[in-house]
């Protein structure tokens, strides 16, 4: 916009919040990623008029009605490609997009992938609860395989989709995980994902208590054992550091006890945010029970953004061409004028 | 010495194998009867294969051109002249050539495999099959082969220079001129000079193949068209639409964003305006139809006109988005270059028959106007309009063209930009007041807001809101509501429509009624059964939804109403009910457009027959004055 920029207000949670009533389950995960997001949004002083949510359909595309932002509650799946067209227009603004694993995974896992691959400045995030809720209880694209659902009363027979490992399959360029009641943890993600230039999948593991209730507990209850905290350059260790993962023959990962009675630190993988795309892959690959869920930011990385070289684009045109003259533009080609005796000269 | 023929008008068609490069000479040789002043009305037909098997008859590429020095506006019924790469080509155009008409045939490519991948048991240009025709065969191949002595081409590359050996032929048989061309030929192949020189010589050589060969008696002239004074150039109904767009956008003072997916006919819309970058445009080739579609909306939610374009499958991806558009009251235009169906159907054909698709093509009552453009350069001018009415209204807008008139191309005179008269769009930033579906009284639009409005910080969506406020609403009063104040948004557009476009009088015997690319043959047909002193009108509509009025006043004043279109009867069923009259048909749905022959034979038909029961019995029962 070219109009001055008002002055910056400082924000409360409260001002971020909508006047409408939620409408989420009692008990819903939705809750507290609500809270975090707004609570985080306030401290980095964003400007409401600049903040814009889209979402698609299900039972978290509600989230943007609740926000006293912009927002843009669109269709089952379409919400990157909405967001899209809308960065690619107003790159001044801050575009968010609210998805879940049905929404952004399964019917609009097109617009998901291409948005990632473009790299356009959105921050998306993805809220997982293995099922679909809105329509009552059919399994996700996420779902374990023999998941027991309405529309899989004899267990589900399709192997599930690992949303982060997509993502960098797509060629993400700021990847990340977290837990719904983690609000800390989300915090200093959204605060990550929100300065990253490029865009951004925060993959937030999210409780359905109506349909899929507890389907995170194992990881959730016991944070310092099944979670596996994230900081570049240190070793991939849980369990206060008495437990770690290393890489085994074959290119396997493998818990490994540290310390005296296991393996030496130095044995232990590193994790780098910028590390490559092969260590990004395997890491995100790192499933409870097996595996410890690593959470944090699993990668990161800096590419030009689809919008910025677009718009570079066009400016390279105006100053090479000048700005655009319409009679000019008709005028193109073969002309020829005919005079007041209708004849051609 | 060869005598000159003057003619009033000629059609002549190039048709070959899909590689043969007919397209391009045709293209050339239009461009050379626009330099001579003459009025020209174009039509490539070509299969959707690329480079199709050499000799199938699936695969032949065609390509009509008919050049006048009268108004004319139909690229012509039937051709005069025929040129023929080789026997698929002759076996399928031969039957429009005119009795009499000139046929010249590359006959090295008329050999035993060849005729037999056409069908033919001998050699129509030896059998006397031909006896009806002037038949003039020429060895284009060889004599191509010839002019290229002794260059460092290969055979292969030598090959490929022969439809220029055709195209300088049918200069000299035309009295064109040579130096331009000649010219034009060396700038487009500038890259590969080689080349360019190849086509040259050849070119050449078949011009005076023309001059020397005895073959040729005559030299045909078809002196200069009389116009309207002004700028011309030759202009595709795709490249007045890109263009119309950047206007839509220039006169509302708002960038243009286009996103789109590719799509036969549709796709050279996406390749004009990615030229046109200087202009501000962005354009987005987009993962598929949908995501064009959403794409779209929010760049409209971001205050950008915004425009996606597809044919009818692509289309019918959309409507779910289209929908999300209605719901959200958000300006965006959608174009379909329209293309026969269903399904992929016939993707390089035209068809009108994505009518009811435009109209009633979604999920719930979801009604958005729909206008179509009448020919090549009214595209520019449809496309003006169809951003108008989306930014004035909000609401998207559905633009129809079809494969022909976006395809086909005319001697277009070029507007005064100055002149156009401006709709600058002004979003709301005063926060006092606002609510999300609070409406302006005259248009029934809500207020564009665009984010980055400090205060006017709102929420739209799919699901059904207040009607003023904006919030979540399932009140089933308030839905009724809402339906009706969608609805009555779209009749609304009618109130600032112009005049009805109608050739004739208001009453008479015959009123033939068409919409979209049929224009030209309905407008031919009619002024010459008017000169004939028929009765009989044609009445052409610009908007399909909402009807425009001027219909409504005339439409009850004639004994036979018929409506015109190729399909099986879209527009007709909408007349019908709305008007409760026994309107008749004329429709084609072969992928082909209306020869004027075919629409003056049922407009004539109807002349002197009296009126049908039904019709006189709805007739009267209307408020219209009925006339007999």
């Amino acid at each position: 916009m070219s109009d001055p920029a008002p002055k910056l207000v400082k924000l409360s949670k409260k001002d971020l919040e909508s006047d409408q009533d939620v409408r989420w389950c009692p008990g819903c995960g939705d809750y507290a990623i609500l809270a975090t997001v707004q609570r985080t949004l306030a401290q980095l002083g964003v400007r409401r008029e600049s903040t814009v949510f889209v979402s698609g359909i299900g039972c978290s595309s509600r989230f943007p009605y609740y926000m006293n932002t912009y927002g843009f509650h669109s269709i089952h799946g379409r919400a990157p490609a909405v967001a899209t067209g809308l960065k690619v227009a107003r790159p001044d603004l801050d575009v968010w997009v609210i998805t879940g694993d049905g929404d952004g995974l399964s019917i609009g896992g097109n617009h998901l992938l291409h948005a990632l691959r473009r790299n356009v400045e959105l921050k998306i995030i993805l809220f997982n609860n293995q099922i679909y809720g809105l329509t009552k209880g059919q399994y996700s694209p996420t779902s374990k395989l023999g998941t027991r659902s309405g529309s899989t009363p004899s267990g589900s027979v399709d192997h599930p989709l690992n949303p982060l490992q997509f993502a960098l399959g797509a060629g993400a360029t700021f990847v990340a995980r977290c837990t719904d009641t983690d609000a800390k943890g989300l915090g200093a993600i959204l605060t990550r994902a929100h300065a990253h230039k490029g865009s951004a999948l925060i993959e937030i593991l999210q409780n359905c208590p109506v349909f899929n209730d507890g389907i995170w507990d194992a990881v959730k209850d016991d944070p310092a054992g099944k979670q596996m905290v994230l900081a570049d350059g240190k070793p991939l260790t849980f369990a206060g550091g008495t437990m770690g993962v290393r890489l085994g023959a074959d290119l396997r990962p493998e818990v490994v006890k540290v310390g005296d009675d296991g393996v030496p630190a130095d044995q232990l993988l590193v994790h780098r945010e910028r590390g490559s795309a092969a260590y990004a892959y395997l890491l995100a690959g790192l499933l409870h029970p097996e595996f410890p869920m690593p959470v944090g930011v699993l990668h990161s990385e800096d590419k030009p953004t689809y919008e910025s070289m677009a718009h570079q684009q066009i400016a390279d045109a105006r100053a090479r061409q000048g700005e655009g003259e319409l009679q000019k533009l008709l005028m193109s080609g073969m002309t020829w004028e005919v005079g007041a005796d209708g004849t051609r000269h | 010495m060869s005598k000159t023929q003057e003619l009033d008008r000629v059609v002549i068609r190039f048709a070959g194998d899909s590689g043969d490069g007919m397209q391009l000479t045709a293209t050339e040789f239009t461009k050379a009867a626009a330099e001579a002043g003459n009025d020209i009305s174009t039509f490539p037909d070509f299969p959707a294969e690329i480079r199709a098997p050499a000799g199938s008859l699936f695969g032949v590429s065609g390509f009509q051109l008919h050049f006048s020095s009268g108004e004319i506006y139909t690229p012509g019924d039937a051709p005069d002249v025929l040129v023929v790469m080789n026997p698929a080509a002759l076996k399928t155009n031969l039957k429009d050539l005119v009795d009499g008409g000139v046929l010249i045939a590359n006959s090295g490519a008329f050999v035993e495999a060849n005729l037999k991948k056409a069908g033919y048991a001998s050699n129509p240009l030896e059998d006397g099959s031909l006896a009806k025709y002037r038949v003039h065969q020429v060895d284009i191949a060889q004599l191509t082969l010839s002019a290229l002595d002794g260059t460092a081409l290969s055979t292969k590359e030598k090959g490929r220079s022969k439809n220029f050996f055709a195209l300088g032929l049918v200069f000299w048989m035309y009295g064109r001129e040579p130096e331009t061309e000649i010219r034009r030929i060396t700038q487009q192949f500038a890259k590969r000079p080689e080349l360019g020189e190849a086509n040259v010589k050849v070119f050449k050589a078949g011009y005076h193949f023309g001059e020397t060969a005895e073959v040729f008696q005559t030299v045909y002239k078809v002196p200069p068209a009389k116009f309207a004074p002004g700028v011309y150039r030759n202009i595709t109904g795709n490249e007045a639409l890109a263009m119309g767009l950047v206007a839509g956008g220039h006169l509302a003072g708002k960038h243009l964003f286009y996103a789109g997916y590719p799509i036969t006919p549709a796709s050279t819309i996406l390749h004009s305006l990615a030229k046109f970058k200087n202009f501000g445009v962005m354009t987005l080739q987009a993962e598929d139809e949908i995501a064009a579609m959403g794409a779209a909306l929010g760049a409209a939610f971001g205050g950008a006109v915004a425009v996606t374009a597809s044919s009818g499958p692509g289309i019918a991806l959309k409507q779910e988005a289209i929908g999300l558009g209605v719901m959200t009251e958000l300006p965006v235009v959608i174009v379909n270059v329209q293309r026969g169906g269903p399904s992929t159907g016939l993707p390089t054909k035209t068809e009108q028959s994505d009518l009811f698709q435009a109209i009633y093509g979604r999920n719930g009552e979801a009604p958005v106007p729909v206008i179509a453009a009448k020919s090549p350069g009214d595209s520019f001018y449809a496309a003006i309009e169809a951003v108008r009415v989306a930014t004035r209204y909000m609401v998207p807008v559905s633009l129809l063209s079809d494969g022909y008139i976006a395809n086909g191309s005319e001697p277009w005179p070029l507007p005064d930009v100055s002149k156009l008269p401006r709709f600058d769009v002004h979003p709301r930033t005063e926060a006092e007041g606002y609510f999300v579906y609070a409406r302006d009284p005259a248009t029934l639009a809500r207020a564009w807001v665009i984010p980055g409005t400090p205060g006017l910080e709102h929420r739209i969506g799919g699901i059904e809101k207040d009607a003023l406020t904006g919030n979540i609403s399932y009140a089933a009063h308030n839905h009724e509501r809402q339906v009706k104040v969608r609805a009555e948004k779209v009749e609304r557009v009618a109130e600032a429509l112009g005049e009805l476009d109608l050739r004739g009088d208001p009453s008479g015997d015959v009123l033939g009624i068409g919409w979209g690319g049929t224009f030209g043959a309905l407008r031919q047909a009619t002024e010459e059964l008017r000169a004939q002193g028929k009765k009989v009108s044609h009445a052409h509509l610009r908007w399909l939804s909402p009807l425009e009025p001027g219909l409504a006043k005339i439409i009850g004043n004639f004994r036979h109403v018929v409506v015109a279109e190729l399909n099986s009867g879209q527009l007709r069923t909408i007349l019908r009910a709305k008007f409760l009259i026994d309107i008749e048909g004329l429709n084609k749905v072969q992928g082909q457009p209306f020869k004027v022959r075919e629409v003056v034979a049922a407009l004539d038909a109807r002349c002197g027959e009296p009126a049908s029961t039904s019709a006189v019995a709805s007739a009267a029962a209307t408020t219209a004055p009925a006339q007999a």
